[in-house]
């Protein structure tokens, strides 16, 4: 499983882990802010996640150069390979044709699956379905107008659910922020063993970009 | 009601997720009726209810479909319009005496519509998402809508409303599915 500890890579777990064995969640750390595929403000804290959901966390660093990230990936995707005998990967792609496609070919040259469970889902039906499921899910970065300081760590609830369709139709943005409006991180959800609760953050915002960064966390049992 | 054939290696797979329910939630969005079947569940009553059959696409790595090609004979004697995606138009090829052939794409990339039909408009170019290790050839009583012989990217039937591509519709090129659910 392709990790961000977003709510898309999450919400992609647990329907791998409805139809077959998820053996471990794989995150890639870019040094680059920029970065097209691996980059969000709390990348540091998946280990903190998959160890709620009780899965075993292959951390891999990257420089996040544009092409060199994707080797990068594909190394880390060939040690999850070594290391668990995965037979596939999955990804929490929507709409990004660039994302899917990258993870395809590195999947072709691996001889692996490539499952992408979310993969043209209508975003605003995604987010609803994703709160009566019972995730709980933080917004941890804005990157586009009219995202003001107040969405920063704000909980993804059926209201803001709603004030996002409505950017969607005024703006078109993306509700699920994949074109990179929005980042998010999910504290809890059906396929977590604990909960994450956050003891420490800062938020840094200016001009429609701004970011909710977890300082302090903890597992609490459920 | 559209009947949409899961073409997938199972059941209720991971992979339907991908290549089945985004035809299905497109569709019901333009207020057809949809209902979902796996190709291995296919019977002559499940045929009988419906007025259109689209076969699904599969994951890269999936082609158990081309190994039982004997489930899809019914293609033959179906009266229906069929729309066979990427997978689904390598099963009708199959079924109509065309070849299944490595051809593997993966990406967008430049499709040349260079026929005419009800499916895909007038001739012009779009951008089409390829996802496949297999292309086709062109069967006999088969026109080419898109592509060359080559690379079949669209086929349609001379004389049957049965239609091929092998790029998807489900991403970019929606208004496909809405062609063909209106033929």
């Amino acid at each position: 499983m392709l990790f961000s500890g977003g709510k898309d890579s999450v919400f992609a777990c647990r329907r791998a882990m409805e139809k077959n064995e998820v053996a471990c969640v794989i995150t890639l750390v870019s040094e680059n802010e920029d970065s097209y595929m691996f980059h969000t403000p709390n990348i540091r804290c998946t280990g903190l996640q998959a160890k709620a959901l009780g899965l075993p966390l292959l951390f891999w660093p990257t420089r996040g150069e544009k092409e060199e990230e994707l080797q990068d990936l594909e190394a880390a995707i060939a040690e999850a390979i070594k290391r668990y005998g995965i037979q596939g990967v999955v990804t929490g792609a929507i709409e990004s044709v660039y994302q899917a496609a990258r993870v395809q070919r590195i999947c072709r040259s691996l001889d692996l699956w490539c499952f992408n469970p979310l993969w043209q889902i209508n975003q605003v039906s995604y987010l609803r379905l994703l709160l009566s499921e019972g995730f709980n899910v933080i917004v941890s970065g804005v990157y586009a107008y009219p995202f003001d300081a107040s969405w920063l760590g704000a909980r993804l609830t059926d209201e803001r659910t709603e004030v996002l369709a409505e950017l969607q139709k005024r703006y078109k943005i993306n509700p699920s922020g994949e074109g990179g409006e929005l980042e998010t991180f999910v504290l809890d959800g059906p396929i977590f063993k604990k909960r994450i609760e956050i003891l420490k953050a800062s938020r840094s915002y200016d001009g429609y970009r701004g970011q909710f960064v977890i300082e302090e966390m903890q597992l609490v049992d459920k | 009601m559209i009947l949409l054939v899961d073409l997938c290696y199972e059941k209720n797979s991971l992979s339907q997720y991908e290549f089945v329910h985004p035809i299905a939630s497109h569709l019901e969005s333009s207020d057809f009726i949809c209902r979902i079947i796996h190709f291995t569940d296919v019977t002559r009553d499940e045929l009988d209810l419906c007025d259109k059959i689209i076969l699904c696409g599969t994951a890269l790595k999936d082609n158990g479909y081309a190994e039982h090609l004997e489930m899809f004979s019914w293609i033959k004697g179906c009266d229906n319009p069929i729309f066979g995606i990427c997978a689904g138009m390598q099963v009708i090829s199959a079924v109509f005496g065309g070849k299944i052939v490595w051809q593997p794409a993966i990406g967008l990339d430049r499709i040349e519509i260079i026929r005419e039909s009800p499916l895909l408009g007038e001739p012009r170019e779009i951008q089409g998402y390829h996802l496949h290790s297999f292309g086709v050839t062109l069967p006999e009583d088969f026109r080419l809508l898109a592509g060359g012989q080559e690379s079949v990217e669209a086929f349609g039937h001379r004389v049957r409303p049965i239609f091929g591509i092998i790029f998807h519709p489900e991403v970019r090129n929606r208004w496909i599915l809405e062609r063909f659910a209106n033929l």
